[in-house]
């Protein structure tokens, strides 16, 4: 009997580059997936909305972990990214341009308006970026804000359901689909990216910007890609939340929009697809998980629910410095220990 | 005219108090290299420490104002030893989302114990304005100017002949040549966490008996990265110029935006489209140090 290979054994580049290598990933994504699309059948509309916020927010994590995990651009400025994304999507819709394509404009737009705010990365890294995007951030509020022809101001902007030929996408099971897919297509997308020669060019430019331009990569060029296919998917996830909402308004796309995004990826851990969703997933359930917590305790503390808001916050921000001190890699790194503890399972050495 | 001048000088008093807290923020920055964003959240804290000293627990207001600065040398202390230290050689994305994190402890920490109203201070100095180039002005400004002006005369002196200010600065120039002169680098940090966070308690106090207190007040922080910008990230006299030429052009901007085209509220977004302008012309800002490249 011949005796099976063990393991895995790359012959080619190819190989060592596929985004799923070995079967049983395949097969476990597979039964995953399969998994994703019967549950809504078993749920009740309120799991169900936490999936499509947990979708919308993988596609906004993935995306910001492309230019900040990814590329080493560090941008403050997510959520504002998002917002146009949202408020050009609304404007077209409204316009009466369908739903499709009007979101694809709205990307569009959203990526433009990131190369635009990435033109300073030709000068600024590090520290200085952060800065040029905190301030594109709180410029492109105010524009949300004041520019009332187009985005309706402090009233905000209304939204019909979307429709894809006369099939109106109007209640949380419809819309899990739809997120879903636009979801597993963003994160297919961006893995997809990360193993070409785009996405090499990326890692080299957040690893050493200096080497990369030695080995003759486009630094300006090659970072207001990354600025413009991150904010493209930004702004997809924006459109998303706008659509999904049906209402837009400009105190969505704050600033603790981006700072919740940033502490998607680092609490996922930084340059990891997958950290990015298990970082989406952890993040929305927080406060849903503090709210229930608090139902429960409501029995001892009477008035916990005026404390709420503040109590989310500070927990947000203790969880965030708490991973940055104790795990920096983030979950996908956690991930990874228990997958090599179970892969190895009875003899761990 | 005289619509602009009183526009210059309200201008001057905030941008005194964007000065106290860029200084905060470029000691610490000067120091350790790491970019604080809960710079406004410590003036925050100052601020409501000193109102409960004084409101709350009846305190006359000079001893609850020492007892503020007291507090804060206990704050900086701390939050270098248990948050900061742990990061040292990480990366600046980390670095910076640590001081994101801390800023919603701190915010949170401050709704939770004194809720989101507005606290008013006691009244300290008499409210009859005082008349200069026969403008009206409000003697808690003046008081405002007074003080951002002696404590940047200190820290500059402190800095330029104290031994301590000097080993600050030699672990500014180069941690490595700092330390095997003898320094000791831990120290100096939690020493520039401590100096700023006295310092942004100071501007809180000071903000307090301006306007009044809420729990919004840690977003003026966000208005230390123009100031601290234009006057270049690792100068003490930037800060102070910085603070002053940011709040004197927010506030002119603002006025013009509301006479020529009827705009509200530009005042909050001026200064960070100054701030980029600043960013794509003269990034090391007015007195920077230039970072050299070497392979």
């Amino acid at each position: 009997m011949k005796a099976d290979k063990c393991g895995l054994f790359f012959e080619s580049y190819g190989q060592e580059n596929q985004i799923f290598p070995s079967p049983v990933q395949k097969t476990c994504l597979g039964a995953f997936l399969l998994f994703l699309l019967i549950v809504p059948f078993i749920l009740d509309s309120y799991y169900l909305s936490l999936f499509n916020l947990i979708f919308i927010a993988v596609i906004g994590a993935v995306s910001l972990n492309l230019i900040t995990g990814i590329c080493g651009q560090i941008s403050l400025g997510h959520g504002a990214f998002m917002g146009v994304g949202a408020y050009a999507t609304g404007y077209f819709m409204n316009l009466g341009i369908n739903f499709f394509e009007a979101l694809l404009l709205g990307g569009l737009v959203a990526s433009l308006v990131g190369i635009v705010f990435g033109l300073p990365s030709l000068r600024l890294k590090g520290i200085y970026l952060a800065i040029a995007t905190l301030a594109a951030q709180l410029i492109l509020e105010y524009v949300f804000l004041h520019w009332d022809s187009v985005t309706g101001g402090s009233n905000g902007l209304a939204l019909d359901a979307p429709a894809i030929f006369n099939f109106y996408f109007d209640n949380d099971l419809k819309m899990f689909y739809l997120l879903f897919f636009f979801a597993l297509i963003s994160t297919l997308a961006i893995s997809n990216l990360m193993r070409s020669k785009y996405g090499r060019a990326f890692v080299s430019i957040r690893d050493f910007y200096l080497s990369a331009e030695v080995i003759g990569i486009n630094l300006f060029q090659y970072k207001l890609y990354a600025f413009g296919i991150s904010s493209f998917f930004a702004g997809i996830a924006g459109g998303l939340a706008a659509v999904y909402a049906m209402y837009i308004t400009p105190e969505q796309f704050g600033i603790h929009l981006s700072i919740s995004y940033l502490a998607m990826i680092i609490i996922g851990g930084m340059g990891k697809i997958i950290g990015s969703v298990f970082g989406a997933v952890f993040i929305t359930l927080l406060p849903e998980f503090l709210s229930i917590v608090s139902q429960h305790l409501s029995a001892f503390f009477p008035d916990i629910s005026t404390y709420l808001l503040g109590l989310k916050e500070g927990i947000f921000g203790l969880i965030l410095i708490l991973f940055l001190i104790f795990e920096p890699e983030g979950l996908a790194h956690r991930w990874h220990l228990i997958k090599a503890y179970f892969k190895l399972y009875p003899f761990a050495h | 005219m005289e619509y602009y001048l009183q526009l210059i000088i309200n201008g001057l008093v905030v941008g005194s108090i964007y000065s106290l807290v860029a200084l905060g923020f470029v000691i610490i920055y000067k120091a350790t290299k790491v970019v604080n964003f809960a710079q406004g959240e410590l003036v925050m804290v100052g601020a409501y420490v000193c109102f409960a000293l004084t409101v709350q627990a009846g305190l006359p207001f000079l001893a609850s104002f020492v007892l503020t600065l007291l507090f804060s040398l206990i704050l900086g202390l701390s939050i270098e030893r248990l948050i900061l230290r742990p990061l040292i050689g990480e990366p600046i994305i980390s670095v910076i989302m640590v001081t994101i994190g801390l800023s919603s402890v701190l915010k949170a920490l401050v709704q939770l114990i004194w809720g989101t109203q507005i606290k008013v201070y006691p009244q300290v100095l008499p409210h009859e304005p005082i008349f200069l180039l026969g403008l009206p002005i409000s003697p808690v400004y003046i008081a405002a100017f007074i003080l951002a002006v002696i404590l940047f005369t200190i820290f500059s002196l402190f800095f330029k002949y104290s031994s301590i200010g000097i080993a600050m600065r030699a672990t500014a120039f180069d941690q490595q040549a700092a330390q095997s002169m003898g320094i000791g680098i831990k120290n100096i940090f939690a020493l520039s966490w401590c100096i700023a966070c006295v310092v942004s308690s100071i501007g809180g106090v000071i903000l307090g008996n301006i306007n009044g207190i809420n729990s919004q007040l840690g977003a003026m922080g966000l208005k230390v990265f123009p100031a601290v910008i234009l006057g270049g990230l690792d100068s003490l006299l930037g800060a102070a110029l910085g603070g002053l030429i940011i709040g004197v052009l927010e506030n002119l901007c603002d006025g013009l935006a509301k006479e020529l085209f009827n705009l509200g509220g530009f005042k909050e977004v001026a200064a960070f489209i100054i701030l980029v302008f600043i960013l794509m012309l003269k990034p090391y800002g007015l007195f920077g140090s230039h970072e050299v490249e070497r392979i």
